[in-house]
């Protein structure tokens, strides 16, 4: 059986070390949160926060707290706050080890394009750009294929980039693979998803 | 040397001009300077480039200045929750140049420091970096970002003393520091005003110098995303 979200967030959970300072996009990254368990690991908000914590308890909400989904959120007794350039300056200087994005398409070359839809509203790439050229390491989770069945990880992303090569590991509802400087390499399958069925959801040359 | 003003309107006074690059703090509707913005709708000053985040969101903060049609151009990361901002942008009235998010920020820092430019990682090989002059430093491409030098600062502080000494509260520090260093004139409106001696001076998160009119008003605070979790998931 492939994964359903919070698998694929727990398993993206495995992925952090005890000390890691790290960034979750909005969505089923966000989920991630719930799966560290007894490991040691801060959360920035790029909006200028480390030791993000849950939600507040109703009526606890303070206008002043928010993250980077501009959601009402609490603080923990390690947090530190900070100004937008510096949250960036730390995100760009590659102080942050992992951001665990969301994504629409990912190339075998580990471009990533999650910001824009020619044709729709655009919204904007917020701080998406600036995470995936910083930090130590980006990790992708989205469903393998898209709601008509196609391959979200292609030979070429058919949208504008978020980032060119700066995917490193891919966790889908079928498994987990690397980035490899010859192709996408299987590093994991779901329960039940054979690498015919992998390679068969998988536009993108795998290896 | 005078920095207090008694409302956002006297510290606009001769400040204001049509055509004119305003930076703005805030993130979402968090730390907007919220006072001010409401002054300049009023003024009915036009053609403005304001460079912010985002654009607050219809009827609230920066929304207000889309409003009256008195934005011609926004510099922004995100624009996503403004249905009014959408219409003029995609109709051709408004202008839009979106930077990432860090860059915009770094822009707005490097103004204040005289920093007409510096390269980025940030951007290489999308959309951001077409027209931009790319150099490789040790095997690595960056693009050439520039500063922004504006005219005029907005920001919204926590505190400050009457020299402008300023503190922000949680996040809402957010842009409201490199806004306020990339303005020729920078005003500040904050909750409370308090003698000098009274904060820190180990504590200031925005030394006096770069704040030049310092108003204290009432705000609003909206929420724009309220999440909470309820006690029994505790």
């Amino acid at each position: 059986m492939p994964w359903d979200r919070n698998q694929m967030a727990e398993r993206a959970a495995q992925e952090l070390e005890d000390g890691m300072y790290v960034n979750l996009g909005i969505g089923i990254p966000t989920l991630v949160a719930n799966y560290v368990g007894d490991k040691d690991i801060t959360l920035q908000s790029e909006n200028g926060m480390l030791g993000m914590g849950p939600f507040p308890f109703e009526g606890d909400e303070d206008p002043d707290l928010i993250n980077a989904g501009k959601q009402t959120i609490t603080e923990l007794r390690r947090t530190s706050y900070f100004d937008s350039a510096t949250s960036f300056g730390m995100i760009r200087g590659g102080k942050i080890a992992a951001a665990i994005l969301g994504a629409m398409e990912v190339s075998e070359k580990g471009d990533l394009a999650n910001w824009m839809i020619p044709g729709k509203l655009v919204k904007g790439m917020g701080g998406a750009m600036d995470l995936v050229a910083g930090v130590g390491r980006v990790i992708v989770i989205m469903d393998h294929t898209n709601k008509h069945g196609d391959s979200k990880l292609l030979k070429e992303c058919s949208l504008p980039l978020t980032g060119q090569g700066v995917v490193d590991r891919i966790i889908t509802n079928l498994g987990v693979l690397d980035v490899t400087h010859k192709g996408l390499h299987i590093q994991e399958l779901a329960p039940d998803v054979t690498r015919d069925d992998m390679i068969a959801a998988t536009e993108a040359k795998i290896v | 040397m005078k920095k207090v003003y008694g409302s956002a309107a006297e510290a606009l006074d001769g400040v204001l001009q049509d055509g004119m690059t305003i930076a703005a703090g805030g993130f979402g509707l968090c730390g907007i300077p919220e006072l001010l913005i409401d002054a300049i709708v009023d003024s009915g000053v036009k053609d403005l480039t304001v460079a912010s985040n985002n654009c607050g969101v219809d009827g609230f903060g920066l929304g207000k200045l889309l409003d009256t049609k008195q934005i011609k151009k926004m510099m922004s990361s995100y624009v996503g929750e403004n249905a009014e901002f959408m219409r003029q942008y995609l109709s051709g009235e408004l202008e839009l140049e979106f930077n990432p998010q860090g860059t915009l920020a770094e822009r707005m820092r490097s103004g204040g420091c005289g920093i007409p430019g510096f390269y980025t990682k940030t951007g290489v090989g999308t959309v951001i970096a077409e027209g931009k002059e790319h150099k490789d430093f040790d095997g690595e491409t960056y693009i050439l970002e520039r500063g922004i030098f504006a005219d005029l600062s907005i920001v919204k502080a926590w505190k400050a003393d009457t020299t402008g000494n300023a503190v922000f509260r949680k996040t809402a520090r957010n842009f409201n520091p490199p806004a306020a260093m990339c303005g020729k004139i920078c005003i500040m409106e904050v909750e409370e005003i308090v003698e000098p001696g009274t904060l820190d001076g180990d504590h200031i998160h925005l030394p006096g110098i770069y704040v030049h009119r310092i108003i204290k008003g009432e705000h609003e605070k909206r929420i724009e995303q309220r999440t909470v979790r309820t006690r029994e998931d505790a």
